[in-house]
């Protein structure tokens, strides 16, 4: 379709991050950049302290602290690398994300659920014939 | 005719029709490219889901071979973790130049995110030749089939990056800081932060966690 | 168990794998088709340069970014693939009817395997997909009084992906072999152990290709739909068409990821030798079978879903009432899209999950249907008490209700774990989807073509082939399903191309009667064609509404001018011609404006092209020419990035003259 920000291209909208009419103007700024780095940074170097120094005795304890920062940060991501809130796009990429998220989360859930199943029912230890004779 | 009375679109019908058309060429349709481009990220994010599961199923299915917690070396992760990362800000402070206009500003930072991007992609590939020529390639068992095509994937993306970057360096400088230069340049925004986000779940989820016992 | 393809085969640097012995000099069948092909082709090729039609179709057609050309041309694809794809089935029908106790038939395993195969991928793939897209192109934007998609040029370069996907599997006919494997290509049989040859390469190439035209093709309507809507259409007063289109792409954009990683595995399976789905190594074959359905339920609804839309415009227009229900259909319609994401299982409840987590997917398979059975109640309520016409869109509308509500029921009975452990990959299983696609979707495009034929070309479809090509194929289907549900309770499998018990043939030979009546029904469908653009004039509309419609396509001349509306429509409610008409619309004589346009443009056409080759070269392993068309792949996608200049205007005294001859047209028809 037409490209309506080239013909108005002189109209001093150049100055925004994005062309378009109407669009909400995001604001980049040095500040910014610098917090989400900063967050990023002490949310990177946890959970690497947390596994090489083998600081959470338990594997899942260790994995769960290790996946809740790493939600955290990808949050900080978000919100100050990707500029992502509520009115973008007038709430359809807010939408889109959230939807996204939900399919997610239903396939990587899903899909261990189900393998898990499959796996302990489809390939099971080698049986003697003894024990063969006597499965249900 | 109703077209130079300005009304409530919904106005009272007993006055006068409603005006049914924009007979004065008002309406813009918004440039639809940075939806479209956001919907696109969110597709490639199915794609690395996907990855992620293939991981999630098979990552423990070391076929007698070697598992991550004898293979992966951390403290070069978290150097490339760290280059990744600093190349996104980089990047941003790009796009505030942009802000104000500078493209030489622009051009400067562009180079110094493909720089970084291309230090994580050669880091990365030295470690992919170097379990390679350990005997621990992809095709030694599944959980190593599903690290390299999880990992390689981020990295052909990075990859991808770089090279869009050099094209719009070449696009910036020869037409400037125009409107459609600007979208593409908030679109390759997007898609640089969004395999940062990528590879946060990446060292997380296969590294981090593929060392624990 | 497993026979060898072919001879071993031959390689070399520059060819690859491919040599002449890969071309089937000895399949009489296939000699014949080729003959036929080559004939027909010729003549097509030959009738194009005698009339001079090579440049008006370059220039018109082919490089046009236009959506309503594109949309044209999606359906012509899919209409050229069906007859492929049926006679695939016409094939099976025949090997069916006939190969029992000592009579093997024509067709043995290798062959019936790949025209299975084939008429399943062909039928998904590049028939049904091809014809909702085309659907959605067209009609979307003039419903939301648009004046294109949000991304004309990607849009040419979708349908030109979708082609080079369908060219390879056609391709697959005279050069190598097609998968042997089903639709859906399941490791290990897929793997490169047990499908060392061509067949599965074909298969994934086409696939992947037609699927990056797809995904963008979603993208696309996706952000049309939301950005590009006339003012004063909010969501809730978008035509149902519509409605149900945002839900389909959006099912799209979502699914079709999934099905590129399953595919892609398998290929790096295939080619580096990696263990994704391999049998030893740590491998799980169960995984793909996980992610592609995954994928495939998702897909359903998305062939689904636009048909819905469909039959909510006709049941509306022929009842001459507004859509029972609009919201309840809207809610309806995003409920069926989020639940189509908790129900894949179901399509493999045999393979070994257990009772709870057959119990969920059963339960959340059964709750889908409810959404869908809501729907059924709307149209009926639309069209009690309507003025109803019974022209041949209705009759389709009419005979989907029927059709597809018993393969509703039978997928609940399939839904119930048990049931399933006795019916999976039986043909109860066969008949049941067909039911569905074939009562919902086939009936439903049908439905679509005779509704929108006259908005597209000017001239409406002849009545009376309308008819018999409703009557053949409503009756084709029943004779030809029907015995299969019977069949399938009694235990038959399905992909079988022979059997020992006579006693079953007789429920073949009906089978294969229905399908010679669905074949006379394609037939008078492609006989109604005909016979239209020889009778245009008589069937000419000049009015662009020839049904009394009441959504905006309906406002413009049939065909419509290049831009759709001179002035962009202001809506004030659902039904929004309905409301113009209602209240009094009249068309402005003067005022016009330039407006803004998209240029052709090659690119779509040469990068597919490419990639065609690309795909070719992966295929029959020749690796350099592999280099040589990615590497033009990636320029020639640069290179189109450095034309800025792809926009036009089409000047306001141009905009006038149109309007006025359409004005012209419109007062002559008053008189």
């Amino acid at each position: 379709m037409s490209h309506p920000a080239e013909l108005h291209a002189d109209h001093g909208h150049a100055d925004h991050g994005h062309g378009g009419h109407g669009e909400d103007p995001i604001h980049f700024s040095v500040r910014g950049y610098l917090i989400g780095f900063a967050l990023s940074v002490v949310l990177t170097a946890i959970p690497f302290w947390l596994v090489m120094a083998k600081v959470i005795p338990s594997s899942t304890g260790a994995a769960v602290a290790v996946l809740l920062i790493a939600l955290v940060q990808i949050l900080v991501h978000m919100v100050f690398f990707l500029h992502l809130d509520a009115k973008s796009q007038g709430g359809w990429n807010m939408l889109a994300l959230i939807f996204t998220l939900v399919l997610v989360v239903i396939m990587l859930a899903g899909s261990l659920w189900v393998m898990h199943h499959m796996n302990a029912n489809m390939m099971p230890m080698p049986m003697s014939p003894h024990e063969m004779r006597n499965m249900p | 005719m109703s077209e130079t009375v300005p009304m409530n679109p919904d106005g009272d019908l007993t006055v006068v029709p409603p005006v049914f058309l924009d007979l004065k060429g008002h309406h813009h349709p918004e440039n639809g490219t940075l939806l479209g481009f956001w919907i696109y990220l969110m597709s490639d994010c199915l794609i690395f889901a996907c990855l992620f599961a293939a991981y999630g199923v098979l990552g423990r299915n070391y076929a007698g071979g070697p598992s991550g917690a004898e293979l992966f070396e951390l403290p070069l992760v978290a150097v490339n973790t760290g280059l990744l990362l600093l190349s996104s800000i980089t990047y941003g402070f790009g796009m505030v130049s942009m802000q104000s206009g500078r493209k030489g500003g622009v051009l400067a930072w562009l180079a110094i995110t493909g720089l970084l991007g291309a230090g994580f992609i050669g880091i990365e590939l030295y470690e992919f030749t170097h379990l390679i020529a350990e005997g621990a390639g992809p095709q030694r068992s599944a959980f190593l089939t599903s690290f390299f095509s999880l990992v390689g994937t981020h990295g052909l993306h990075v990859t991808f990056g770089i090279v869009w970057l050099l094209v719009l360096m070449t696009q910036v400088t020869r037409f400037g800081l125009t409107p459609a230069n600007r979208r593409r340049l908030f679109c390759l925004s997007m898609f640089w932060h969004f395999l940062d986000v990528v590879w946060v779940g990446v060292f997380t989820f296969v590294y981090l966690m593929g060392v624990l016992p | 168990m497993f026979e060898p393809a072919t001879a071993p085969e031959t390689v070399s640097p520059l060819f690859g794998r491919l040599s002449l012995s890969s071309i089937p000099y000895h399949e009489p069948i296939l000699v014949a088709t080729f003959a036929g092909v080559a004939l027909g082709g010729l003549l097509v090729l030959g009738l194009l340069t005698k009339f001079r039609l090579w440049g008006p179709l370059w220039r018109d057609w082919f490089t046009s970014i236009d959506h309503k050309k594109i949309g044209i041309m999606y359906m012509v694809l899919g209409l050229v693939m069906l007859l492929r794809g049926f006679a695939d089935a016409l094939m099976m029908r025949a090997q069916q009817a006939v190969a029992f106790g000592d009579n093997p038939g024509f067709l043995p395993p290798h062959h019936y395997d790949q025209v299975f195969t084939a008429h399943g991928v062909i039928m998904i793939f590049f028939v049904a997909m091809p014809f909702i897209t085309g659907l959605m192109n067209y009609v979307v934007p003039l419903q939301i009084g648009a004046r294109d998609v949000a991304f004309p040029f990607l849009n040419n370069f979708s349908f030109w992906m979708t082609t080079a996907g369908s060219v390879l599997v056609m391709l697959s006919l005279f050069i190598g072999e097609f998968a042997r494997t089903g639709w859906l290509a399941y490791p290990p049989l897929s793997d490169i152990v047990h499908s060392p040859d061509t067949g599965v390469d074909y298969y994934i190439w086409a696939l992947q290709i037609a699927g990056i035209g797809t995904t963008l093709s979603g993208i696309n309507l996706l952000v049309t739909i939301i950005k590009m809507r006339a003012p004063g259409m909010h969501l809730m007063r978008m035509p149902v068409f519509t409605w149900t289109s945002l839900c389909s792409n959006v099912l799209i954009v979502a699914s079709f990821p999934v099905l590129t990683a399953a595919l892609a595995m398998l290929t790096l399976d295939r080619y580096l030798g990696t263990h994704f789905f391999t049998n030893d190594f740590g491998g799980n074959p169960m995984m793909y079978i996980n992610l592609i359905w995954i994928w495939g339920h998702p897909e359903v609804y998305i062939l689904i879903l636009p048909l819905f839309g469909v039959y909510s415009e006709v049941v509306a227009t022929y009842s001459g009432k507004r859509l029972f229900g609009y919201s309840s259909m809207v809610y309806a319609t995003v409920c069926i899209t989020i639940l189509s994401y908790l129900v894949w299982l179901h399509h493999f409840f045999t393979m070994g999950s257990g009772a709870s987590v057959n119990s969920f997917f059963g339960i959340t398979t059964m709750i889908i249907s409810i959404p869908t059975g809501a729907k059924i109640f709307n149209w009926l309520f639309t069209m009690y008490r309507g003025r109803i016409r019974l022209e041949v869109p209705m009759l389709w509308t009419l005979g989907f209700m029927v059709t597809f509500t018993v393969g509703g029921m039978t997928g609940v009975l399939l839904a119930v774990p048990p049931a399933d452990f006795v019916l999976h990959n039986s043909l109860f299983l066969i008949a049941h989807f067909h039911n569905v696609i074939i009562g919902g979707v086939v009936f439903g495009v049908f439905a679509a073509m005779t509704y929108w034929f006259p908005k597209a070309f000017g001239f409406r479809l002849d009545e009376f082939w309308g008819r018999m090509a409703f009557w053949l194929w409503l009756a084709g289907y029943w004779f030809a399903f029907t015995p299969l549900y019977v069949l399938g309770l009694m235990g038959v499998t399905r992909r079988m191309n022979h059997f020992d018990d006579l006693s079953l043939q007789p429920y073949f030979i009906v089978a294969a009667f229905g399908a010679l009546l669905i074949a006379a029904g394609i037939g008078s469908f492609l006989m109604c064609l005909f016979v239209s653009f020889r009778k245009r004039e008589q069937l000419r509309d000049v009015t662009g509404d020839p049904w009394h419609g009441r959504t905006l396509e309906w406002s413009t001349s049939s065909p419509p001018p290049e831009y759709n509306f001179a002035f962009t429509p202001v809506v004030h409610d659902t039904d929004a011609w309905w409301d113009m008409k209602q209240l009094g619309f009249q068309r402005p004589q003067s005022g016009f404006l330039p407006i803004h346009m998209p240029k052709n443009t090659a690119a779509g056409i040469i990068l597919a092209g490419i990639s065609l080759v690309f795909g070719f070269a992966m295929i029959w392993h020749i690796w350099w020419l592999v280099v040589v068309t990615f590497a033009a792949a990636v320029i020639s996608a640069i290179a189109h990035t450095f034309n800025y200049n792809r926009d036009y205007n089409i000047p306001a005294d141009v905009v006038a003259r149109t309007e006025a001859a359409r004005t012209q047209q419109l007062v002559s028809t008053h008189v």
